[in-house]
């Protein structure tokens, strides 16, 4: 590769960081200016969270249940299947309830929103928007961003407890264990800190998926083919952020509270 | 029926007021480009108030992006651009949003916000300025008898004809009175009756509302029809301008690879023995 070509891909990108870190600031701090979109928030909320739910309550039974069924296998030779109910818990609320719903809503929302502002991009909607004089980051992004923060966080909730849920119905019925102790040793497991880190995780989350999302769909180039090249990359770049980010969170975590 | 009703209040109060005769548009050696490319360079001329500056080029010569720098849609690399007496080439995006406010811009493929009903778009400024609904209803129902339209009201722009379509976004346009109007090729891609029909109703707004417009423009007829028509009001028609008379508020301008190739009014533009603009005419 060229040097000059280096130069420019190298500038290409770092000012695509400053853009997205300019974007994602001001949609954010958006939220004390006026006007305030409210109703556009509760939209947003209702598409993005309600949206979700069904995507969000599948992968968590099912992520539940095969949860209970691959370490009730570990476990048992060290006849140990007692405490399924304490790894399906602990694994859930840490981890996988968190991160897979979030790529859900990312796979779903993301995409969605990139294909959304795109499409506005390339038919002179959010030029038409600014000619009107309506500031499109409170208009599109700031309810976007919001919407997306609140929702991961009960999304989150809702997942958990269904995951929780999918792994006592594999365990009590599947694999003939005690339900009273598969919910016992699950609710007993938990500390102040795995709710802590289950809850803190979806906050960034929802932050990387509206951010990204908004930011692919406003800079779009290129016609119908651009929307599409904006909507992968906004789930690719979602979903590897929320992978990089929950390792980031998670070992910040540990770090202060031990677990 | 015209829409001259004055904009609500979105005006910048600490905003300087424009001097009634001072030019409404000023650029003064604006270049900008993409990505390494000039597309407009050492552009200057000036817009007066009540007149239609019609600017004429060839595809990829610069005119929307001259017509966006004139909204602020675009900021210049270079030069100064006055709109109203205001610099508006290094404001913030905030303070251009109270400038916009005397200015209504028709876009190229209309723009029009394809989720929102024909009542939601051309209203779209008077409901972001929280006006009571009876009179964004008043208001949208007005314009849109203006561009006979009004019947279309609840339909969605994806169930209007492009024709349909440019004649909302001229609703839209006109809906907050503004002083200035740009239009950005509003007869592109139209079959030659409709676009008939959109010069009739921008000779009308010219006429009935004294704007001051930009209006880009590939088809010479359009431009020819502007300058030698006028609207009749006991008619409600367009008519020829008496003994071939041209209209003297109308000027030309015409682009060419980002420069100023001509500037002058209709005759000097038609008796022009500049090659380049003799080639474009024939």
């Amino acid at each position: 590769m060229p040097f000059n070509t280096i130069d420019q891909f190298v500038k290409k990108n770092v000012l695509a960081v400053q853009d997205f870190a300019i974007l994602s600031l001001r949609s954010a701090t958006n939220l004390f200016r006026r006007p305030l979109y409210v109703s556009d928030i509760l939209i947003q909320a209702d598409l993005i969270g309600f949206g979700s739910l069904p995507i969000v309550i599948l992968t968590g039974f099912f992520t539940g249940g095969v949860l209970a069924l691959q370490s009730a296998s570990a476990l048992s030779q060290f006849g140990a299947t007692g405490i399924t109910g304490q790894l399906v818990s602990l694994s859930m609320i840490k981890e996988l309830g968190p991160v897979l719903t979030s790529l859900m809503v990312s796979g779903r929302n993301a995409s969605g929103m990139a294909s959304e502002l795109g499409s506005m991009q390339v038919t002179e909607q959010i030029d038409a928007m600014r000619a009107l004089g309506t500031d499109p980051t409170k208009k599109l992004v700031t309810p976007r961003l919001y919407a997306t923060i609140i929702m991961s966080f009960f999304l989150t909730i809702i997942s958990d407890g269904i995951g929780i849920a999918g792994g006592a119905f594999v365990a009590i019925f599947m694999l003939g264990q005690d339900g009273s102790q598969y919910f016992h040793t699950a609710y007993q497991v938990l500390r102040f800190p795995d709710v802590l880190q289950g809850l803190v995780k979806p906050l960034f989350f929802g932050t990387i998926i509206a951010t990204v999302g908004c930011y692919f769909g406003m800079t779009t180039r290129g016609g119908t083919q651009g929307v599409g090249r904006s909507t992968t990359q906004a789930v690719v770049v979602a979903s590897v952020l929320i992978i990089a980010i929950d390792f980031v969170i998670s070992r910040f975590m540990i770090g202060i509270f031990g677990r | 029926m015209s829409i001259t009703t004055p904009t609500a209040p979105t005006i910048d109060e600490a905003a300087p007021q424009p001097d009634p005769n001072a030019p409404v548009i000023t650029f003064d050696h604006v270049s900008i480009g993409f990505e390494g490319k000039k597309v407009l360079e050492d552009i200057s001329f000036t817009v007066s108030r009540g007149e239609t500056l019609i600017i004429l080029g060839p595809a990829g010569g610069g005119k929307s992006v001259l017509m966006k720098l004139c909204d602020g849609l675009l900021q210049p690399d270079s030069g100064n651009i006055t709109v109203f007496g205001r610099e508006i080439s290094h404001l913030k995006e905030e303070e251009l949003y109270s400038a916009r406010a005397h200015i209504g811009m028709v876009f190229q493929e209309s723009a029009l916000f394809d989720s929102l009903t024909v009542r939601d778009n051309v209203a779209y400024r008077l409901i972001e300025e929280h006006l009571p609904d009876e009179e964004v209803d008043r208001r949208v129902r007005e314009a849109l008898r203006f561009v006979e339209l009004e019947d279309k009201i609840d339909m969605f722009p994806s169930e209007l004809s492009g024709g349909m379509r440019r004649r909302v976004s001229i609703a839209r346009a006109i809906i907050s009175g503004p002083d200035l109007l740009l239009y950005d090729s509003p007869t592109a891609g139209l079959d030659p009756i409709t676009s008939t029909t959109i010069v009739e109703l921008i000779i009308k707004q010219r006429d009935v509302g004294h704007n001051t417009a930009l209006l880009i423009t590939h088809r010479l007829q359009d431009a020819f029809t502007l300058v030698s028509h006028r609207y009749n009001e006991q008619t409600k028609a367009m008519e020829p301008l008496p003994d071939g008379e041209l209209d003297q508020n109308t000027r030309f301008i015409m682009l060419n690879e980002g420069h100023i190739v001509f500037e002058g009014t209709t005759l000097e533009f038609i008796l022009s023995n500049d090659p380049f603009i003799r080639d474009y005419l024939s």
